[in-house]
């Protein structure tokens, strides 16, 4: 993981920087991109943040479907694999 | 509305698709793919008649600008939305992209969402299924809930294997997808189409891919298919919204050819004309011989 945030903690999450006081983040991959995302976050917040609240998605992490309801329940944990997917033209 | 269809005598009246619970009043189901632009492809869907549209599910593009979504445009209380699983090379993706898109569906509250079109492809090159692979997958999407609707080969067993995993239609390929050939084995749909309704006149066959032009569409429903499941013959026609009335009338003309009985094929002519009557037959007059014909004798 040479590409991890600060320094590993060991268990995946890079250790808080102290020295510029930011918040403890952590790595998931969101659709086959690394992404770093604040520790602690649900899927809802990783929407939020991608600016594609409102729009029409269906949320997988690590492989199950997260309902709509449920996003802001599904924390995403040190290297989520997450698949957000919309609707395209298509035969 | 100027196609055929919407003018017909009542006494023309046929039933509609019905799938999986689902009545659709077209037989006609096109695709929403390789159009120039949404607004073409909505004038298209219209010319077309389809009242059920296929449609893919993708990543959500991350990086660029959000642009335009196709439901923008599609309208879900219009249109049922059949999702698609095409691009999957494997049972397991197929299954999930199936899930995702029940989910956005569900979200929309179309009636498509218990829908999919189930493709797993074997082949990059001809895009013909893996027959093992499409199996597995219907099974367990059928173990899921799922209707599906899968796309497969003319294969008559790996038809009549589907059917018995619970496939809620078999759809055989005409010719490989977007390739525009045709129905390039008519015996093999007939057999097809024999051993999916011959205890179950009612179970829907629908011919998806190969499509090239208006006429395939037409021998396909003469064949009796229940329905046509074509995209890339309308979207990169050179005239697409043409093409799509043409399509739909094609359709119609098809299925009510095959609604009438066509005449058996002869190897020898049988005139359409009375053959008794023509002038000249039977007793002739005496070679002539320069007189002038007499009469009264």
């Amino acid at each position: 993981m040479n590409d991890a945030p600060g320094e590993s903690t060991g268990d995946g999450r890079p250790a808080p920087d102290g020295a510029r006081g930011a918040a403890p983040t952590h790595w998931v991959i969101v659709n086959g991109q690394r992404r770093e995302v604040p520790a602690g976050g649900s899927a809802h917040d990783l929407v939020v943040a991608l600016g594609l609240v409102g729009r029409p998605l269906a949320v997988e992490v690590d492989g199950r479907v997260v309902p709509r309801a449920r996003l802001a329940d599904c924390m995403l944990g040190p290297e989520s694999v997450i698949e957000i997917v919309t609707l395209v033209g298509g035969g | 509305m100027t196609a055929a269809a919407t003018t017909v005598d009542p006494s023309l009246a046929d039933g509609h698709l019905r799938v999986a619970g689902i009545t659709l009043r077209s037989r006609l189901v096109v695709g929403t793919g390789k159009y120039a632009t949404m607004a073409g492809m909505v004038r298209c869907l219209e010319a077309s008649g389809a009242d059920c549209v296929t449609v893919a599910v993708r990543r959500e593009r991350l990086v660029t600008a959000a642009g335009e979504n196709i439901l923008d445009f599609l309208d879900p209380a219009r249109y049922t939305l059949l999702p698609n699983t095409a691009g999957c090379f494997h049972a397991d993706d197929a299954v999930r992209v199936a899930r995702l898109g029940r989910e956005l569906l569900r979200d929309l509250g179309n009636p498509g969402a218990e829908w999919v079109k189930l493709e797993v492809l074997g082949d990059p090159r001809t895009l013909l299924p893996d027959p093992v692979g499409t199996l597995e997958a219907t099974a367990r999407l059928v173990d899921d809930g799922f209707a599906v609707l899968v796309y497969t080969s003319d294969d008559p067993v790996v038809a009549r294997r589907l059917k018995a995993a619970g496939a809620a239609s078999v759809m055989p390929a005409g010719s490989p997808i977007g390739s525009g050939q045709g129905i390039l084995n008519p015996n093999n749909l007939r057999i097809c189409l024999e051993v999916l309704k011959g205890d179950d006149p009612d179970y829907p066959v629908i011919v998806d891919a190969g499509v090239g032009t208006a006429s395939d569409v037409a021998a396909a429903m003469e064949l009796g298919v229940d329905g046509v499941l074509l995209n890339t013959a309308i979207a990169h026609a050179a005239d697409p919204e043409r093409m799509a009335h043409a399509m739909r009338a094609a359709c119609f003309a098809g299925r009510q050819a095959w609604l009438a009985g066509r005449i058996p094929k002869r190897l020898y002519a049988t005139a359409s004309s009375p053959e008794e009557g023509v002038i000249g037959r039977g007793a002739s007059r005496p070679a002539a011989t320069g007189e002038p014909a007499r009469t009264g004798e």
